[in-house]
């Protein structure tokens, strides 16, 4: 990102904000509905220092992080051994056709049934979802390799497991990364949408408590929370994918930076 | 060191199936460089594959130090044509020479020094720390030779080596073929499309007909002294022996067009 775009994408935020608190501020809309910008933002920097707040957040990171760390476990391994072996990718690919388009929010009431801890539904769908995005691309990144760079190593007297750790997953790498970047936007939605049908404790029911006390300040506060959170771990993972795949942007002729 | 008899190899099956080699006979001798030319598809790269264990042949043998060759022998090297898809993209060109010597338990700085020693053999000795995608074509191909180098095989293979790179990175390549093969007295099986190649490198010249492959004509390539661009390819016997190959290698081609 250069200065120019940084300084722009600046202006535009600044620009929405003066607009919403103008337009708040003359009656356009009522404040009383959506309260003004300001208002909102000082929320949200009041949150930061609110316990309460915090614990809440602490319990939906936890959530993410607990299942993200599953379903790397899960879905890296098996997506290897199904862009591996063709003949495993064939039986299964059916179940994956199937299971895969199921919008997880559907499957809240059977993690409910299936575990009476709200935070045992909530990681168990957090891993469902999580799971596809890092299946997929793992399987993808592995039909990619190069078979000319698997003989190369082969040619050295190197068997199929060395083959495997040394040329194909560094080189499905990219790929890998890319699905972990996705799958970590899906763990935030699914658990705060899980703590908002479901309860238990997160930023979800954070949420669900000032809505139902009508406090809309500090509901649209935490809103703002869950999507600087969003940003903060795409931005980290895009920065992490530019510096480690330097090799392969290069290779596919997108720009490095 | 290396013997091959009869060897066959179709693929497939039915009546989609080609037969890629129609029975190859070959032997060569310990630190001979042996260049196999022939029409392009003839199927001179599954003759290689073969050799290096990376296909198995639908028929006949290949004794490789008098072994049976039934996966990659130790002691082998492959260099292949396409460079950029045979050097590892994400790691530095040093790393790239090194991995393959994993194989022969070398620890981690014998490894980095043996690397180094190959670059240097090459005139890479600056470039071990870049990536390979940061190098030239011809750069890149030194890389990989290096790598071959570096792994010390006794038969070194080179499937068309220098079929991507410009005319003057070919000939300065030819020449580095044949300094590495003077110092390390290895045995160099190199396939080429290029006649003028095949005889200007090789001690002989095996002319390969189209597919179903087989021997055509073996030549032994005599040649006064050292190699050399200019004076080796004015040398009557260059020019004799040039014409020779050029005549079997189409020869055969325009035979199958005259009666196809």
């Amino acid at each position: 990102m250069t200065k120019g775009t940084l300084s722009r994408g600046a202006a535009g935020v600044c620009g929405f904000l003066l607009i919403a608190e103008a337009l708040g501020r003359t009656g356009v809309i009522d404040p009383v509905v959506l309260p003004l910008a300001s208002t909102v933002l000082g929320e949200t920097l009041g949150l930061a220092a609110d316990p309460d707040f915090l614990l809440q957040l602490g319990n939906t990171l936890d959530a993410c992080g607990v299942g993200l760390l599953f379903s790397v476990a899960i879905a890296v391994p098996a997506g290897v051994l199904l862009g591996t072996f063709r003949k495993v990718e064939r039986s299964a690919r059916p179940l994956v056709e199937f299971l895969r388009p199921i919008p997880s929010v559907a499957l809240i009431p059977v993690a409910q049934f299936l575990f009476r801890d709200p935070e045992y539904a909530k990681v168990s769908l957090v891993i469902f979802a999580a799971s596809w995005p890092l299946l997929i691309n793992t399987m993808y990144g592995m039909r990619e390799v190069d078979p000319l760079a698997k003989e190369t190593l082969r040619s050295f007297g190197f068997g199929p497991l060395a083959v495997i750790g040394r040329v194909s997953l560094p080189s499905a790498a990219p790929f890998i990364v890319t699905g972990l970047r996705i799958a970590v936007s899906v763990t935030l939605i699914v658990a705060v949408s899980v703590e908002l049908f479901v309860g238990g404790t997160g930023l979800g029911t954070f949420m669900s408590a000032a809505a139902a006390g009508n406090q809309r300040a500090e509901m649209l506060g935490a809103v703002v929370w869950a999507g600087l959170l969003g940003l903060a771990a795409n931005g980290l993972l895009a920065g992490a994918e530019r510096r480690l795949f330097r090799w392969h942007h290069a290779r596919t002729g997108e720009p490095a930076r | 060191m290396l013997e091959i008899h009869n060897l066959t190899h179709t693929y497939g099956t039915g009546p989609g199936a080609h037969e890629a080699l129609g029975g190859v006979d070959l032997k060569v001798a310990e630190g001979e460089l042996v260049c196999i030319v022939g029409p392009s598809g003839c199927g001179k790269s599954t003759l290689l594959r073969s050799i290096a264990g990376l296909l198995r042949p639908t028929g006949g043998e290949i004794l490789f130090q008098g072994d049976p060759v039934e996966r990659t022998p130790d002691n082998l090297a492959v260099v292949f044509q396409d460079y950029s898809r045979s050097l590892f993209p994400w790691m530095s060109v040093a790393d790239n020479v090194a991995l393959p010597l994993r194989r022969k338990g070398m620890d981690g700085r014998q490894r980095r020094q043996a690397a180094l020693d190959a670059l240097e053999q090459v005139d890479l000795a600056g470039a071990g720390g870049k990536y390979p995608w940061e190098l030239s074509g011809g750069m890149q191909q030194r890389a990989s030779i290096a790598r071959a180098i570096a792994y010390r095989p006794t038969l070194m293979l080179m499937d068309e080596p220098f079929g991507s790179v410009d005319a003057q990175t070919r000939e300065d390549l030819e020449d580095l073929v044949l300094r590495v093969r003077a110092k390390h007295g290895m045995t160099i099986l190199l396939i080429t499309h290029d006649i003028d190649e095949s005889v200007y490198v090789g001690d002989r010249v095996i002319v390969l007909s189209k597919a179903p492959a087989k021997v055509v004509s073996d030549l032994r390539v005599q040649l006064p002294g050292p190699r050399d661009q200019i004076t080796t390819r004015e040398h009557p016997g260059f020019v004799q022996l040039r014409a020779e190959v050029g005549r079997l290698v189409r020869g055969r081609q325009g035979q199958a067009a005259s009666t196809g």
